[in-house]
């Protein structure tokens, strides 16, 4: 506190703090830049927030560090984790520039303007740091001085910041929406659907008698086909069921038949038998 | 140290996250730099709030944090419509205006 | 008395109404409607007439106000009706002739089917060319005039099947709309100089305006009467329209509609007489046209092309007379009377030949028609012996009037227009010798037609032979009863002032002259033709007689001048419009478009794009504004 008080310069402590933590902050803004999946740009994003939290309160802002934390780190950084989630957390990025002189116009720009801004600061005369100490103890706290104002001065602000999260709620729902064109069904009803449709027990599970046990990979029928079935709904309607299709297992046929033909085995049966090695059940009718 | 350091690292970081919006495609990803510099600017605002001495900077910075919190729901939801009319989160996809 | 004044046009205009309007079920009445409104027309002409004579010669003029035409502030159009002494006269010669013609009509087109019609358009143009002779203002005057264009328009191509015909009436459409905007222009020049354009303030105060405007005026009203009255140079319409029917031809394209340009320069005689420069160009346009139309008439064959030449070269010596300020308006006005009777009575003989020779026009297959024509023959006869000034009728005392006028304006000047109008007399009595000669003397040299129809002329019916009759008393006496105790100058010259002028030779001298020239060119035709035998074909003749044939090759002359300057004029100005106006323009248009495709370029749909671009413009916004805090 006395530091802060003293504020043209400050603590050793805070300045080898900064020197650390600044690094960190800038690794992270880097590395959400340029990592190529949207995760990992989150988290390193999420790891510059808390730098920037603890910066707040280094620099006598206790309440903003703290809300810094839960609500942008907590809530927003865990709201973006979950559309990640929801686009596809597997989706890379090409970090491939696709539009003409875009990247070095980008770089050029951001330059620029960062230069201007830190030639700006340079400039101004910024010699002469008050500190907050006397602002945090004048109604008894950090977090009392800011209530003071917020529920003074700026309580129209504050009014109309409120009326903003509600407009926003209620944009985020509208844009969300999907009419509803049918009734919702019942339990009753999905249950009797159930016992009527084809699939009593539950669906099959994906990656059975194949080669993979991942969730995007289909599950393979006693024919070698694979089943759709087997891959859950929503990864199915994106479209990011793995490749084992019939062009594969035709792939692998063809291979097996050429070895075959090299092996002298002029048994067309064995060798349409041979050709289909996915289907364990009609090669032991075979061995039969 | 002088504390104007955090306006140079506020700056830098602004600028890295502007590059980040002009460079990613991933609308999300550039979501993600906007928020950067918003947080770039909070810094900014949270060193002035020091430096002069009273708390109305670190006022400010609430409500930025407030405001980008409305814009983030807002945003994120947009790129979900998107998303789920497009199959792609894209924002050059997102341009159906070009000729 | 005064509200009778538009009645005179109300009658016509209700028969053209009615016959243009009523459709079929008139077709067999019409011709009499037609007939009875024209008479009805006339007769109210004649009531006013009798009481104009009972009143004093200072106050005869009636003015009658219909309504308000226009009512502008500063701009004050009336239909407004006036008629003095000079309109009477025209209304008497207009209805009078008009009412004979529409009786002779009655035959000549029994047998046309749309003869109801025609009745319609003559009434229609008598009772336009009635609001042209009694409007107290130009503009009323112009309504007029357009109305008597319209109808000239209508009846010289009323055989519209025939092409020439069709040709002919477009033709006199448009040269009559070159003179129209003279009219127009004049009219407007009134306007701008004087604030209105009604007789009584225009004249009145003609006198106190420049000349430099006046002329202008003149000039304009002058190109209006050359249209309308077919003088040079817009007198090509004129042996054309003969393709009407020759009713038609009698009164309108003889007696009264080609004579409204002499009426025009007579009633705008104030004008003129403070503007000698325009009067002088008057009396060249005169006496040019005067020798042109005589010229032209002596080379044709066609009776009816050769009468139009000599009504060009009449009206030449009325306009010539017109031109000689106060001296000449009243013998002007005198011989447009009686030229209208005896011309009108040598077109209608005209007519009657053609009726009973299957519409055959050419004068050398006709010859000897006397014996078979008797009362056209005398009719006609007294009709040429009127038209070429022998003692006694009426064309003698007219020309002769305006052949001393001619020599009274004095100087130079009075000497070649006197000459002029002597040797114009001389060549009228030779052309309407050899009318004549052709006509009805010697052999008769007519052919069975292509379809081996022999004509077989006959006399014409009454309803044709008593209009005639009527317009040959008309030519015999109407110039002496006029000249006689100076009626005529006495009755006009409240209206147009009258003035002796110094006359270099006494009357008695220029009469002598004028029987001489007429002896001279009586005795040259009948040499040419009396005495020998007329060829059926025509013979090549010299080079003005071919050229005389081509109507002086006036065609030719519009042709090569007007048409094909005109294509190379607008050929020109189409080329500077392609090339300067639109490659100006185009090219504008071409580089605006080159530039916004390459514009548009930067607009390429990437969202990316927009931003570095807002965000390079923010950065440029910030380092201005750190420049100027450091300036």
């Amino acid at each position: 506190m006395n530091a802060l008080a003293a504020a043209t310069t400050t603590s050793t402590g805070e300045a080898f703090q900064f020197w650390i933590l600044g690094t960190v902050a800038v690794i992270g803004a880097l590395s959400t830049v340029l990592l190529k999946r949207a995760v990992h740009s989150a988290l390193s994003l999420a790891g510059t927030m808390i730098v920037l939290a603890v910066f707040y309160l280094a620099n006598g802002a206790y309440f903003l560090g703290i809300v810094q934390i839960v609500v942008y780190t907590g809530a927003i950084m865990m709201l973006f984790l979950f559309v990640v989630m929801l686009v596809g957390v597997t989706a890379a990025d090409s970090l491939k520039e696709t539009l003409k002189g875009q990247r070095w116009l980008a770089l050029g720009c951001s330059l620029g303007f960062g230069i201007l801004l830190i030639a700006g600061i340079g400039n101004a005369s910024l010699s002469t740091f008050n500190g907050l100490g006397a602002a945090n103890t004048a109604h008894g706290g950090n977090v009392e001085g800011l209530a003071n104002l917020i529920f003074t001065k700026y309580v129209f602000a504050f009014e109309i910041t409120g009326a903003l999260l509600i407009t926003a709620t209620v944009g985020a729902m509208v844009l969300t929406h999907r009419e509803r064109t049918e009734r919702a069904k019942t339990q009753r009803e999905m249950s009797e659907e159930r016992v009527r449709g084809k699939h009593l027990p539950p669906l099959p599970a994906p990656g059975v008698y194949a080669r993979h046990n991942a969730v995007d990979i289909p599950g393979l029928l006693p024919d070698g086909t694979p089943s759709e079935l087997t891959v859950m709904q929503t990864l199915r309607q994106r479209g990011q069921i793995r490749d084992v299709s019939r062009q594969s297992l035709a792939d692998l046929k063809a291979l097996e038949q050429r070895s075959g033909e090299r092996l002298g085995r002029e048994d067309a049966d064995a060798v349409a038998r041979g050709a289909d090695p996915a289907s364990p059940a009609e090669n032991s009718e075979a061995a039969k | 140290m002088n504390p104007v350091n955090y306006l140079y690292l506020a700056a830098l970081l602004f600028a890295i996250g502007a590059s980040g919006v002009l460079i990613r495609r991933n609308a999300i990803v550039v979501f993600m730099c906007v928020e950067l510099m918003l947080n770039a600017c909070n810094l900014a605002l949270v060193t002035f709030s020091r430096m002069h001495g009273n708390l109305d900077g670190q006022i400010v910075a609430f409500f930025t944090m407030v405001v980008a919190a409305a814009e983030v729901v807002v945003g994120l939801a947009i790129i979900v419509s998107l998303f789920r009319s497009r199959h792609s989160a894209s924002v050059d996809d997102a341009s159906l205006m070009k000729l | 008395m005064e509200n009778l004044i538009a009645l005179l046009v109300a009658a016509p205009l209700l028969g053209a109404a009615v016959l243009l309007c009523g459709g079929r079920r008139l077709d067999k009445t019409g011709h009499w409607l037609g007939t009875v409104l024209a008479g009805a027309s006339f007769v109210v002409g004649l009531i006013l007439f009798t009481d104009m004579l009972g009143k004093d010669a200072e106050d005869r003029a009636l003015h009658q106000h219909l309504f308000s035409w226009i009512p502008v502030e500063g701009f004050q159009a009336d239909i407004a009706f006036q008629l003095d002494q000079l309109s009477m006269t025209f209304v008497l010669l207009i209805t009078g002739v008009g009412t004979l013609i529409h009786i002779y009509s009655i035959g000549y087109m029994e047998h046309d089917e749309r003869r109801r019609r025609f009745f319609g358009y003559l009434n229609l143009f008598l009772a336009a060319m009635l609001i042209l002779v009694i409007a107290d203002n130009y503009l009323l005057l112009y309504v007029g005039w357009e109305g008597v264009g319209l109808a000239s328009f209508l009846l010289i191509g009323f055989w519209q099947h025939k092409p020439t015909a069709a040709t002919a009436a477009k033709k006199a459409f448009l040269v009559n709309r070159v003179g129209d905007m003279g009219l127009s222009i004049a009219i407007m020049l009134m306007f701008t100089t004087f604030g209105t354009f009604a007789f009584g303030p225009v004249l009145e105060s003609a006198g106190e305006t420049s000349q430099g405007k006046l002329t202008a005026i003149g000039l304009m009203l002058l190109l209006a009467a050359c249209g309308k009255s077919a003088q040079v140079p817009l007198q090509s319409w004129l042996g054309d329209a003969m393709e009407g029917p020759t009713p038609v031809s009698a009164l309108i394209h003889a007696a009264t509609m080609v004579t409204a340009g002499v009426y025009l320069i007579v009633r705008s005689g104030a004008i003129f007489n403070a503007a000698p420069d325009a009067q002088l160009v008057v009396v060249i346009v005169g006496a040019v046209t005067l020798i042109f139309g005589a010229i032209v008439g002596c080379a044709k064959d066609d009776i009816k092309k050769a009468l139009a030449g000599s009504t060009m070269s009449q009206i030449g010596y009325m306009i010539l007379a017109a031109g000689l300020g106060p001296i000449g308006y009243i013998f002007a006005i005198m011989h447009l009377v009686t030229h209208g009777f005896f011309k009108a009575g040598l077109f209608l003989g005209a007519g009657s030949v053609m009726h009973g020779m299957n519409d055959e026009v050419d004068m050398r297959k006709y010859g000897g028609l006397r014996k078979y024509m008797p009362v056209t023959f005398v009719t006609f006869g007294l009709g040429y012996l009127a038209i070429i000034g022998f003692p006694g009728l009426s064309g003698f005392f007219s020309k002769d009037k305006i052949i001393e006028a001619a020599f009274a304006k004095g100087g130079t000047e009075g000497w070649i227009l006197g000459s002029v109008a002597l040797l114009g007399a001389a060549i009228t009595a030779f052309y309407m010798t050899r009318v004549m000669l052709m006509t009805f003397f010697g052999e008769k040299r007519w052919q069975p037609d292509a379809e081996g129809h022999e004509p077989h002329p006959h006399e014409s019916p009454k309803s044709m032979t008593i209009p005639m009759i009527v317009l040959a008393f008309g030519s015999v006496f109407a110039g002496g009863f006029f000249a006689i105790g100076d009626r005529f100058i006495n009755w006009l010259e409240p209206v147009t002032g009258y003035d002796h002028g110094h006359a270099p030779l006494s009357a008695a001298t220029v009469t002598g002259a004028t029987v001489v020239a007429l002896v001279v060119g009586v005795g040259i035709a009948w040499a040419m033709y009396g005495r020998k035998p007329v060829p059926v074909v025509a013979p090549r003749g010299s080079v003005l007689t071919r050229a005389a044939r081509r109507d002086l090759l006036q065609d030719d002359f519009n042709h090569v001048v007007l048409v094909r300057g005109g294509e190379h004029l607008t050929r020109s100005l189409v080329y500077v419009d392609h090339s300067l106006v639109d490659g100006v323009v185009n090219g504008t248009a071409a580089s605006v478009g080159g530039l916004s495709g390459r514009l548009r370029k930067m607009q390429n749909g990437y969202a990316r794009t927009y931003a570095v671009s807002m965000f390079g413009g923010t950065a440029v916004v910030i380092a201005a504004t750190l420049l100027m805090r450091a300036v």
